[in-house]
């Protein structure tokens, strides 16, 4: 289904987050991405559908290679590929219903989106996603009028209204409290389940990853340090992936880089 | 940890304060030489002669003639129209110079940002008197000029407030919304637009508010509205008929600036 | 299977009322038609004046610093002159204000006092009173001066006054609490939290006292308005381009060097 080859990236400040990475994920495989801050984990799964340019390497998504396309095929081929965001990254001032159907702006015309005009189909199953999720009754408020599991429940319907083949969740659980962190898992593996979707889940928290996710990727200053199933991850390989000082404190430096590219590149052209 | 304490103690280290002092030494030099020059000119009788002339002044605007009210209320509403006319031009035109000035919106940061910059600064140096000024010159005398003016002075003052409001969006928004495969346009419209909504409405009526005290002046270069009848008034020097006029003009401003706190109350 | 709703509106998300927005919406539309109306425009004199305006646009595009140079340096020394000393006066003298107009530390009839002459100044617009001290001083610069010193009063005393309202009482109460006096705890207590911002709003103030500097010669208050101002009415538009050029150069100047020394003061 995906398969990675050779994944690179270096930043523009000279820092490498990704060392010729190889992955392939098969149709309906949950994986989780583990490793400390700054490892790369983030940076991966955005040069997927290259929200950060990847340096080098082919990132194949079916027979696509989604690192060599142009602009408008990237567009499109983007719709194939849901993602949902640390802090759920909803459009705050809009309601639920358009944060929904934002999912399907890669597929109608710019005047349907910009009158709200979506179709008949699209607005009933933008409903239906609601209702999968639990909201169905939130769809006219605005999203930040919503709790945070709530807001994250909009995410997953937005990224499932593009009809994905496949889903990009970068730390989902991330400001969620214990409890909601659990729910919103569950949902999220149920819905790959329902639809043989694979998906590639950052994660931090490894127990949660370990209890939800069938197969785990340790990934260590760029580079793939560990794969296989949640019992292979023993204590060596946990030690292997995190580093033994990294078991208690955390270098300063570290928080910067997991931040994620935007602000690199920001912060960059800030200096320059 | 035994250290010798010092034997007296200084607000500041010796070097901190000698600069210090030589600053405000040199801002009062400054100032004094800069009176100089200023008042090298002045007609020193004149100014003495002034609690006179304001006693003078005064006498002569009392009592008010509020007869003249009447004829007023059309150059009113002339002053009304230049501030709101003036200031939907000036906002249409200062959105898309807000967009090419933003640094995360812009086509090109090495050519169009910098013109986008520019028109701004230019906008906002030149006070609409002066905008005016130019344009009673060039297309005459009239309400348009005034429009106008306001117009050019507002594209400044909204470009600017709205492009660092695009620039301080939610970055995290708009990569959410790319994601999804949209276009450029839907992109601005889902992720960047409602975003900077408030802040929009916030910074147009702010600067509304603005234009109605500069409009009601304008008139004093031939731009329309309530200054032409100050500007008639002052040339006949009837103080009674201008101490109408500032109340008018007073009157106006207060109330605008609570039309306009109300308005940005509703929004926020 | 789809029972669901294959429509949906956005809900309105400020007037909830239909009506009430529907006659928003009319009178708004109503307005604009009126005050359009009430526009004449005389198409002929714009059609004239649109060979004028490419002069002038000319003229910016190639300005003349020389011909006029005596003039122009002259009305620049005077802006610059005016500028500084009346910041420094307008700043000196709004201080006494700003302490009497912050409710928190002065007793209520101060507190009116000051907080009227503020609003008084900050209601009248500067070419108004320009033109009233024109009147009482005779042309030139001093006129000005007072004009810009007066209005730094309301600008500065009111932000002032609100800094010194805002400010963190328990340090007030710690050097009360010492049994120093009003003064000194202006001193200890008041000053040390307000100073960086003082500064700060002076410099402000300064670039703004410049720009307006340019606007009041206009009734006669000296400054390079009044060049500016003669410039236009001779339509020697490469002469008024120069002006308007280093005008802006100036104010972009102060914009860049205040933000600077605000960054370094602070």
């Amino acid at each position: 289904m995906l398969k990675i080859k050779n994944l690179s990236k270096t930043y523009k400040t000279g820092d490498t987050a990704l060392s010729d990475v190889t992955l392939e994920i098969n149709k309906g495989q949950l994986v989780g991405l583990i490793g400390p801050s700054g490892a790369g984990k983030s940076t991966l799964i955005r040069c997927i559908n290259r929200l950060v340019e990847p340096t080098s390497g082919e990132v194949w998504l079916g027979d696509v290679d989604l690192a060599q396309l142009g602009r408008s095929e990237l567009r499109h081929q983007r719709r194939r590929i849901g993602m949902i965001f640390q802090e759920y990254a909803l459009v705050e001032r809009l309601t639920v219903m358009e944060n929904v159907l934002s999912g399907r702006l890669g597929y109608v015309p710019f005047w349907r989106s910009w009158l709200r005009r979506f179709e008949a189909e699209d607005i009933r199953r933008a409903y239906e996603l609601l209702d999968r999720v639990g909201l169905l009754q939130h769809a006219d408020k605005r999203a930040d009028a919503l709790s945070g599991g709530q807001r994250q429940r909009v995410g997953i319907a937005r990224a499932l209204m593009q009809t994905p083949d496949l889903l990009l969740v970068d730390e989902p659980t991330a400001s969620l409290d214990p409890k909601t962190s659990r729910q919103i898992m569950r949902l999220l593996t149920e819905i790959c389940a329902e639809r043989g979707l694979p998906a590639i889940v950052n994660i931090h928290d490894v127990p949660l990853a370990q209890s939800f996710m069938e197969r785990l990727v340790g990934l260590r200053a760029g580079t793939v340090v560990f794969d296989g199933p949640p019992t292979d991850l023993s204590e060596d390989a946990l030690t292997e992936i995190y580093g033994a000082e990294d078991w208690n404190t955390m270098r300063p430096g570290d928080d910067d880089e997991s931040e994620g590219p935007l602000d690199v590149e920001r912060a960059a052209e800030v200096m320059a | 940890m035994t250290q010798t304490l010092p034997r007296e103690w200084a607000h500041r280290a010796p070097a901190q304060r000698a600069i210090l002092w030589l600053g405000w030494f040199a801002l009062v030099a400054l100032f004094v030489w800069c009176w100089q020059i200023m008042s090298q000119d002045t007609i020193w009788a004149f100014v003495w002669d002034a609690p006179d002339q304001a006693l003078d002044i005064g006498g002569r605007m009392m009592p008010p003639k509020w007869g003249y009210l009447p004829q007023l209320m059309k150059p009113l509403w002339d002053t009304l129209n230049i501030a709101t006319l003036g200031t939907i031009g000036g906002v249409i035109i200062a959105i898309p110079v807000a967009f090419l000035a933003a640094r995360n919106t812009t086509p090109s940061t090495t050519f169009l940002r910098p013109i986008a910059l520019f028109i701004i600064v230019t906008s906002r140096s030149i006070n609409s008197l002066i905008w005016a000024l130019l344009l009673v010159a060039i297309i005459g005398p009239g309400l348009l000029a005034g429009i106008l003016a306001i117009a050019l002075r507002s594209i400044g003052f909204v470009g600017k407030l709205l492009y660092e409001a695009i620039e301080e969006t939610d970055a995290r928004q708009i990569e959410a919304i790319t994601a999804t495969g949209a276009g450029p346009a839907q992109v601005l419209t889902y992720g960047i637009v409602p975003q900077i909504l408030p802040a929009f409405w916030s910074i147009s009526v702010f600067r509304w508010d603005i234009n109605i005290r500069e409009s009601a002046i304008l008139g004093l270069v031939g731009a329309g509205g309530l200054g032409l009848k100050m500007n008639a008034s002052l040339a006949i020097l009837a103080w009674d008929q201008v101490v109408v006029i500032l109340l008018l003009i007073l009157a106006t401003v207060v109330l605008s600036e609570w039309v306009s706190a109300q308005v940005r109350k509703a929004i926020i | 299977m789809s029972s669901y709703p294959g429509t949906w509106r956005r809900p309105p998300q400020i007037v909830s009322d239909k009506r009430v927005r529907l006659a928003l919406q009319l009178g708004v539309l109503l307005y604009l038609v009126l005050a359009l109306g009430s526009v004449e425009v005389n198409w002929q004199r714009v059609s004239e004046g649109l060979e004028r305006g490419q002069r002038f646009v000319m003229g910016f595009l190639q300005p003349d610093f020389s011909s006029r140079w005596k003039d122009i340096s002259q009305g620049l020394i005077e802006s610059l002159t005016m500028t500084l000393t009346s910041t420094v006066v307008g700043v000196l003298v709004s201080i006494p204000f700003g302490i009497g107009a912050s409710r928190n530390i002065v007793p209520r009839q101060v507190y009116v006092f000051c907080r009227a002459v503020i609003a008084i100044s900050r209601s009248l617009q500067e070419l108004i009173v320009a033109i009233f001290l024109v009147a009482m001083f005779g042309f030139g610069p001093f006129a000005g001066f007072l004009t810009l010193s007066f209005a730094t009063i309301g600008f500065i005393g009111k932000l002032l006054a609100d800094e010194i309202e805002e400010i963190d009482e328990a340090q007030v109460e710690a050097i009360r609490s010492t049994g120093a006096s009003w003064l000194q705890m202006l001193n200890y207590a008041i000053q040390p939290q307000i100073m960086p911002r003082l500064i700060g709003l002076s410099l402000y103030r300064l670039d703004i006292n410049f720009r307006e500097s340019a606007v009041i010669g206009i009734v006669g208050a000296g400054g390079i308005g009044a060049t500016l101002n003669t410039a236009i009415d001779r339509y020697e538009y490469d002469s008024a381009g120069a002006i308007l050029l280093i005008i802006i150069a100036i104010v972009m100047v102060a914009e860049y060097s205040s933000s600077y020394l605000r960054k370094f003061l602070q």
